[in-house]
């Protein structure tokens, strides 16, 4: 019997997912001795009929990274979907929508226009706006809609499993490749990581006061942050409580709050509304009996963003999933 | 044809249920567009429930708890008026007109304010309509 044949797609991404598969370093030598990679567009030259021409099924599992935006992001979705025995969506874009997604704050006309158009930068006189279909001397030129959505990958095809992180750190991929190798899988739709919260694991955890309280709201950029007290105690909004463990705290060790790229723990649906839970709960607590409503007003002001905060990586997973559309 | 309003009303059970009690010993008139959804304490209003209860096909919520300095478990209501606040502002950027989610206190004996409450709640969201979510399922053009 041949090795499993597997590959990698990118949607929606930044091209921090590629990077990732290359920071396995010597185990990537482990994995391409172990595998056959029959379709890879950032770093071999396969093409799409290449794809069309194998068995339904053939490839035994693709790793799809970033988000879905266009028509030909579905179409190349649908394709390895049915091609393949099991779709891993890698990364947190593909898992709850990633940084794209904020785009759903948005729609494409408002997009387009302000790239192409409107930003101070732009030299664009004739007002030119990507078309789907543009008449040129030779015929027609197309290009795929973009859309006004971004999703998730299982909003659009079948997902097997789920490989978080903004990128997915070496162990998980590893973990997850050997797991498939060993055909040691979970159930069918199970998040390869912790359940627990990144909290549990968070090395300042034990630093977090009894009766936690922030307070006012403090942003990264407006204080000296000290990095031996958990964030939340010095009023810096850290998604720490409602994100799933098992990046290794890579943000936290970086001096930075967690902004949630692993998405919610286990049992939370709503990543964002959670968080604006907690944070609302502890946010002026210690004298909240006497602090009168403008005071909240004004406490709550320092949060500039809650939707763009709260819900940075996963907006397109969202309850809401985006703003209203006119 | 024209369709009723639909209105989620979540009550503390120690206060306001009390008060929506009030309201029907002393047959205070109050239109019958509203469910009410009874929890221990305000304060297990989670915002995702809100969002849930809209989801569902909620047109409006309206969340009631003890008056300040009344909650049963002490402070859990004052937890609850930033929560309902904090959702109101992140609800305007996905674009939800803020009379769709409203905060009241309402006492075990105030009976009356619970129907004018609730009654007020009905006409103004009658006039906004039903809350349409279906656009972040399908792709418009
Ligand atoms: S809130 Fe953030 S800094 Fe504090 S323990 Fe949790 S992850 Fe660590
Ligand atoms: S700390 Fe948070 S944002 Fe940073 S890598 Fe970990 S889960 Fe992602
Ligand atoms: S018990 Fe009524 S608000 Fe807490």
């Amino acid at each position: 019997m041949g090795k499993p044949k597997v590959a990698f797609y990118w949607c929606a991404s930044c091209g921090g997912c590629e990077e990732a598969v290359i920071d396995l370093a010597e185990d990537i030598l482990t994995v391409v001795d172990a595998v056959d990679i029959v379709f890879w567009p950032v770093a071999m030259d396969f093409k799409k009929k290449d794809v069309q021409a194998m068995d339904d099924g053939a490839i035994a599992v693709s790793f799809i990274n970033g988000a879905v935006r266009t028509d030909e992001q579905v179409e190349m979705v649908e394709l390895l979907r049915k091609k393949s025995g099991l779709i891993v969506a890698f990364g947190a874009c593909a898992h709850i929508g990633g940084i794209p997604g904020l785009a759903n704050f948005s729609n494409s006309k408002e997009i387009l226009n302000t790239l192409y158009r409107d930003l101070d930068t732009v030299d664009n006189k004739e007002g030119v706006i990507p078309q789907t279909r543009t008449k040129v001397k030779s015929g027609e030129v197309t290009l795929p809609r973009f859309h006004d959505t971004v999703k998730t990958l299982d909003q659009v095809i079948d997902v097997d499993y789920y490989l978080p992180g903004c990128a997915p750190p070496p162990d998980l991929i590893m973990g997850a490749i050997t797991a498939i190798l060993k055909g040691e899988l979970p159930t069918k739709g199970s998040v390869l990581a912790p359940e627990k919260s990144l909290c549990d694991s968070c090395r300042l955890n034990k630093t977090k006061p009894e009766k936690l309280t922030m307070k006012e709201i403090k942003r990264p950029h407006e204080i000296k942050i000290d990095p031996d007290l958990c964030f939340l105690a010095q009023g810096l909004i850290c998604l720490g409580p409602a994100t799933r463990g098992g990046c290794g705290e890579r943000c936290i060790n970086a001096n930075m709050p967690c902004r949630g790229c692993f998405g919610p723990v286990g049992n939370v649906v709503d990543h964002g509304a959670k968080i604006l839970s907690s944070i609302a709960s502890i946010l002026g607590m210690e004298d909240e009996e006497t602090v009168p409503e403008e005071e909240v007003d004004k406490l709550l002001d320092g949060i500039v963003d809650p939707g763009g905060l709260f819900y940075m990586y996963s907006l397109p997973s969202s309850l809401l999933k985006r703003k209203k559309l006119d | 044809m024209k369709k009723d309003p639909k209105i989620i009303v979540f009550c503390c059970n120690w206060c306001s249920y009390a008060g929506a009690d009030n309201a029907g010993v002393a047959k205070v008139q109050i239109k019958p567009h509203f469910r009410i959804i009874r929890t221990m304490c305000s304060s297990r209003i989670d915002p995702e429930l809100i969002i849930e209860a809209f989801k569902k096909g909620a047109w409006g919520v309206l969340v009631l708890g003890c008056h300040p300095g009344d909650c049963h478990y002490k402070n859990g209501n004052y937890k609850t008026l930033r929560k309902v606040k904090l959702l109101k502002r992140m609800l305007a950027q996905f674009g939800i007109e803020d009379d769709r989610l409203r905060l009241d206190w309402v006492s075990s004996n105030e009976g009356e304010k619970f129907g004018k409450v609730v009654n007020k709640m009905i006409d103004d969201i009658e006039k906004l309509g039903p809350l349409d979510l279906s656009y972040a399922e399908t792709e418009v053009e």
